[in-house]
Order: structure tokens, then C-alpha cells, then sequence
């Protein structure tokens, strides 16, 4: 029996893991290590394995290859009711035969805590549920059932919470109100939090760490803010938000930048912000950062500029307004522009130039797709 | 608790004679004539019989209406044996068909999930057996076990049964047969219990620090109860009023005789129709009265 429960978190570490399903490789050579205290985003598309090895840290599936380590002990072969861990289903799994503090209490139980229904109750009151305690998880919402299931993870203490997109089947209203509860407790009880999801803005608000996962291994790692400042890969950059990406042979390096040739256009990126220095790269930039000239802009060696282009379709979202401009020989660049009512109006089919600040780009290691066997 | 068993309905309003009321009479009407013409008419019909005296004036079974209650003390005291005899064989082979249907039910229902062939496979096995008469293959288990049968003999060279002992006639041999012919009834309610299992609650058993054991005990069994109850009623209540595997011609002998032997003899051998139909009765009452104490304890309002 798992009995050397710890107040706080333990950290996880995952050594060299492969999952290999009849037909195919979940999951290939991942290393991962996730620090004890920490919320933990695992953002991944549906298919890349991220649910994969969620469960093989809860012990419901066992890797092909590779050591798990939970608090510094390795638990690969250790049944899922031995290790120190609770997962927060995607269904929720709550029992239907029992009653919301039964299911609470389930654990407590197994383990032969004292005063299971004690622990449970006051486990309810954390998530606002204890008037609800001797209903049945049918005769709650899906909301409702969430924090249940919450709250039977919880009360065990264990060093390591797994969420599996416990949010994804709630409305985004309560999503919101959901992910800010959740990160209050997270930082209320000081566990280590390991957040599987497929929704990029639900991993950068609420992880300290996030983990982008393609395919079966981790393509780069970090805090949401440097995730999103400085991505790495294709993937990561189109993945976490949006970027416009150009590709191009490197033509000349200064001291601190290197540059590209794009279609006429000189675009820099400071080298320390560039994961290749030589040959064909990508350089990116988010929508966010740019802005529009109606005149061609004085040359700047702190400012790249495109153009001129072509504004061929303009979306509004409120917040701001998301224009699509149609470059000669470079492609579709896409801008967000706020709506503060200070920006110049811009119409359908104008013709504009596009600048963002040099220091603002990024150079990823890999190209795009389409671009790969050119 | 008991209460709101009884009680579910009487907050509603009583409800006025509408259009949709006519409708639903208009609907039920057939069969409450079926019912009445073929369940509750011969039911009284029973109930009569059995308690008619002989005729004192005629002869050899002819007997005349009366309201004789000491019918229901003659066959209690004369046929008790036999009654306790059919309920315990009825328990035996019930939980004997429980212990190895819900296995096997398991196996086809949760662990061949993956291959839906062998599933297929597996529960078309089960239901085969009915395609052959029961009669035929109760009698085929009695040639199988019969006397000079080499399953016979090797038990008695192998020292397991005397010389003198033989099988067929014997109470073990009626629970076999019994068991035999109802797991049928048994593993198809469980099957349908245990098909819809869905395995994320035993998951999530286990991630809640639940043995295998344990996740069984507290998962598993309760979420399939329904299936259990259903299994456990279906071969009960039948196995209860059998009257073939335990008679002379088949699996048992005059010492293994069951109810529906005494009821059957009463009825075609000595022509004593009160008897047989006050047993009837009887049989009747006892099952209606252990199913309703059955389900109450079991809980299975819980569950729906």
C-alpha cells in the first residue's frame, strides 16, 4: 500500500519513455521532469501522446521502454492503487452507485484514513459542494461533477495531481471560472499539478510550466511567456497563437542579427532570438506585434518592413480587428490591430506596409511544410 | 426508507378522466382481457381447487366445492420435505449458476471487449445448448453419468465413490442438472450487466488506491447488481417449481423428488387435485414472498 503520503508535492521524472500500441508508437523517447510544487501543462493536439502519458504516470498503462520516478522513487512497476497519485478523469468516472461524499471518501477509505467522512466533507466544502454531499453524481451538472471529482483527488493529498482535460466538456463560461478555481487551489494546497490539454490559452494561464507536445514527443518546454516569445519550432509557433512565418536564405550577419531576403525585403532577427544562423531559415512574428503604414517607412536597422500588400479580408473580434494582407511573392501575413479608436482606418483592398520591431522576431529551427523540399 | 417505497405515488393529484386517459384504457384493454382470461381466472380457478373436500357421496376422486384451509395444513405437514427440498436445491444451483456465469459472463462482456468476434463467438455458445431440447440433453447427461459409465466406473476404481454408490438419483446429480439447464438464464442478464460496465469507474478504483479485490468488491459487483438480480430470479423462481431433472426418469430418484414432482404425481398418478393445487398455491406464495424480501434487501431501487 502507498502509505508514505507528503504534505507537499513530489516531483515527477520521466526517463526515456516509449509506449508502443499494435500499430503504432504513442510515444518516443520522452524525457520529462517536472519539479515538485509546480502546475505542469502538457498542450498537445489530440493524438500526440499527451493522454498517453498522463497514463502511465497514474500506472494505467505501463511504458514499452523507458523509467518513471515520483518523488525520486521509481514506480514503473508499480500497480496505479500503490503509487501516490490521483487522477482527475475527462469523464469525471464518479461512481454512480455512490453518493457525492461516498465518492469522495473512497479513497480515504482504501487507505483507512481516519475519519473518511470527516476528510470528505471538509474536502466539499474546498470546492463549494459540501449542501451537495448526499446526492448522486447523476443528479448533479457537469460543472458540479467536475469539482467532485476534483475534490475526491484532492482529499487523498497525493504528491502528484493528474488532470486530464478535466475542463474540455464545460461551456467556456465556467471553463474560465473553472481554471481560475483551479489554479487558487493548486496554489492553496501547494501540490504538484500535471495539466493535460489540447486548449493553448487554458495551459498559458494557468501552468507555471507548459510542454508542447507533437507526435509523441516534447518539442519545447518552458514558461507560457517564453513559450510564446520565442518559439522554436513550426509547430510551436502556429501551435501556442499565431505566427507569420518567412522563409529565406541567409544573406548577411552583423555582429548581433542575421537577415534574410524575402521577395525584395530585407528581414532581420537578432541572433540570440535564431535557432540556425546559416543557409534557408524561418523567421517569425506574432500578428500582435505588427503594425500598418499607408507610406513605405524610412528603413530603420531596429524595425523589419514588408509591403507593400494588399488588405484582402479584415475580421473583427471585438477586441481587435484581425486583417489578412496579401504580400506579392511572400504570402498572406495576418495583423491584429487593437480596437482602441486611435488606428488609422484601413479599408478593404488598400494597399499597406507592415513593420515590427527586429528584436520582436524569432528564428526557428525547422521550416514549413510546404516549403521543406524546395 | 421503507416508506418512500410505498408511498412514490401519493403526491400526485388524482387525475381527472381526460382524452389521453380514454386512450390509454383504450390501450390496455386487450391486455387486461388476456390477463383476466388466462392468468386471473385460472388463478382462482386454482385457489378453489384447492380448497375442495371429496365428495362424500362419490367415488375415487370426485370431489365438491368448499372452503377446506386445512388442505394448506395437510400438504404443509405431509410435503414438507419436499418443499424445503426444492428451495434448497433452487439456492444451490442459483449460486452454483452465479459462480460460474459471472466469470464467464466477465470474460465475454468486459475482457473480449477488443475483439467483438469472439464475443459474438462466445455468446452464441452460451445460447446454443437451446437449440437441442432441454429434454434431450438432460437425458444425455443421465446416459454421460449413468451406472456403467466409464465416468462412473473410474470414480469408483479411483476410490472417490464406493463400489455401491452411484451418481444418477442423487441430490448432486439433480443441482448438476439444474445447474446445468438454467446458466443460460443466469449469464445472459449478467452478460447485458457487465457489457455496459464502463471501465473508467474500475480505473478510477484503482487510481483511488483500490486493490484489484477491492475495486471489485466496491465496483464492479455493486454496478452489475441489476444484472445479479435479474440472473439470480430468472434461474430461482424457475429452478424452484422444476419437475424434470429431479424426477425418476431423469437425473433424480423418489429420494431427490422436488415440488413439482409431488405436484405432478398428485395431479396425473393419485388424482388428488386439492393437494396438488394447494402445494401450487403454496409454491406460489413462498416465491412471491422471498423475491419481494429479495429485491427490498438487495436495493436495487438504488440502482435504477
Amino acid at each position: 500500500m502507498a502509505k508514505e503520503f507528503i504534505a507537499r508535492g513530489a516531483d515527477l521524472e520521466l526517463k526515456q519513455i516509449r509506449k508502443e500500441f499494435p500499430g503504432f508508437v504513442a510515444i518516443d523517447n520522452l524525457d520529462l521532469h517536472v519539479p515538485a510544487g509546480e502546475f505542469f501543462a502538457l498542450l498537445g493536439p489530440s493524438g500526440c501522446g499527451k493522454t498517453t502519458t498522463l497514463r502511465l504516470v497514474a500506472g494505467l498503462e505501463s511504458p514499452t521502454k523507458g523509467k518513471i520516478f515520483i518523488g525520486g522513487k521509481d514506480v514503473t512497476d508499480t500497480k496505479p492503487h500503490e503509487r501516490p497519485v490521483n487522477t482527475v478523469f475527462q469523464s469525471y468516472a464518479l461512481f454512480p452507485h455512490m453518493s457525492v461524499l461516498e465518492n469522495v471518501a473512497f479513497g480515504l477509505r482504501q487507505r483507512k484514513v481516519d475519519q473518511p467522512l470527516v476528510k470528505a466533507k471538509e474536502a466539499l466544502n474546498l470546492v463549494q459542494l459540501a449542501h451537495l454531499a448526499d446526492r448522486k453524481p447523476q443528479q448533479l451538472s457537469g460543472g458540479q461533477q467536475q469539482r467532485v471529482a476534483l475534490a475526491r483527488a484532492l482529499v487523498n493529498r497525493p504528491s502528484l495531481l493528474l488532470l486530464d482535460e478535466p475542463l474540455g466538456a464545460l461551456d467556456l463560461k465556467l471553463r474560465r471560472e473553472m481554471q481560475i478555481e483551479l489554479k487558487a487551489i493548486q496554489m492553496e494546497v501547494g501540490l504538484t499539478f500535471l495539466h493535460v490539454t489540447h486548449d493553448q490559452e487554458e495551459a498559458m494561464d494557468m501552468a507555471d510550466t507548459v510542454a508542447v507536445m507533437n507526435l509523441g514527443h516534447i518539442e519545447q518546454m518552458g514558461a507560457p511567456e517564453v513559450l510564446y516569445d520565442r518559439p522554436k519550432t513550426v509547430f510551436v509557433s502556429k501551435f501556442l497563437g499565431q505566427s507569420n512565418l518567412l522563409v529565406g536564405d541567409v544573406t548577411s550577419t552583423s555582429a548581433n542579427s542575421i537577415s534574410i531576403e524575402v521577395a525584395g525585403n530585407k528581414i532581420s532577427v537578432p541572433k540570440d532570438r535564431a535557432e540556425k544562423h546559416t543557409g534557408k531559415i524561418a523567421i517569425g512574428f506574432r500578428p500582435e506585434k505588427a503594425i500598418f503604414h499607408t507610406k513605405k517607412p524610412a528603413a530603420n536597422s531596429a524595425t523589419n518592413v514588408i509591403g507593400a500588400g494588399e488588405i484582402i479580408d479584415i475580421r473583427f473580434t471585438g477586441v481587435s480587428n484581425q486583417y489578412l494582407i496579401e504580400v506579392p511573392n511572400l504570402g498572406n501575413i495576418t495583423v491584429f490591430a487593437q480596437n482602441m479608436g486611435q488606428s488609422p482606418v484601413i479599408e478593404l483592398g488598400e494597399k499597406v506596409w507592415i513593420s515590427w520591431a527586429v528584436e520582436h522576431s524569432f528564428g526557428l529551427s525547422d521550416l514549413p511544410a510546404n516549403v521543406e523540399q524546395a | 426508507m421503507a416508506f418512500a417505497a410505498f408511498g412514490s405515488n401519493n403526491s400526485s393529484k388524482p387525475s381527472k378522466p381526460t382524452k389521453t386517459g380514454k386512450v390509454v384504457i383504450a390501450l390496455l384493454a386487450p391486455g387486461l382481457a388476456y390477463l383476466g382470461a388466462f392468468f386471473l381466472t385460472p388463478l382462482i380457478a386454482l385457489i378453489m381447487v384447492s380448497l375442495q373436500i371429496p365428495d362424500p357421496a362419490g367415488g375415487y376422486a370426485e370431489y365438491v366445492p368448499a372452503l377446506e384451509i386445512g388442505n394448506y395444513g395437510y400438504v404443509i405437514a405431509e410435503y414438507l420435505p419436499h418443499i424445503l427440498r426444492s428451495f434448497g436445491y433452487a439456492l444451490a444451483a442459483t449460486v452454483l449458476a452465479l459462480l460460474i456465469s459471472y466469470p464467464l459472463a466477465y470474460f465475454i462482456g468486459v475482457k473480449a471487449r477488443p475483439w467483438p468476434m469472439l464475443q459474438k463467438l462466445m455468446l452464441t455458445l452460451v445460447i446454443a445448448p437451446f437449440f437441442i431440447s432441454f429434454l434431450l440433453r438432460t437425458l444425455a447427461w443421465k446416459q454421460l453419468f449413468s451406472n456403467e459409465s466409464w465416468i462412473v466406473t473410474t470414480l469408483q476404481d479411483s476410490g472417490l465413490l464406493d463400489q455401491t454408490q452411484y451418481v444418477v438419483g442423487t441430490p448432486f446429480m439433480v443441482i448438476f442438472g439444474l445447474t446445468y439447464n438454467f446458466i443460460p438464464f443466469m449469464t445472459l442478464p449478467l452478460y447485458t450487466s457487465l457489457e455496459r460496465l464502463d471501465i473508467r469507474y474500475l480505473e478510477a478504483g484503482s487510481d483511488l488506491y483500490a486493490s484489484p479485490a477491492k475495486v471489485f468488491r466496491k465496483v464492479t459487483l455493486p454496478l452489475s447488481m441489476p444484472g445479479i438480480i435479474s440472473g439470480t430470479l430468472l434461474t430461482f423462481i424457475p429452478i424452484a417449481g422444476d419437475y424434470v431433472n429431479a424426477s425418476g426418469e431423469f437425473l433424480g430418484s423418489s429420494s431427490t423428488a422436488m415440488i413439482g414432482n409431488v405436484i405432478e404425481s398428485n395431479y396425473l398418478q393419485i388424482n388428488d387435485y386439492p393437494s396438488a393445487s394447494a402445494l401450487s398455491v403454496l409454491l406460489m406464495g413462498v416465491i412471491l414472498v422471498l423475491v419481494s424480501v429479495y429485491v427490498r434487501k438487495s436495493g436495487t431501487e438504488d440502482l435504477l
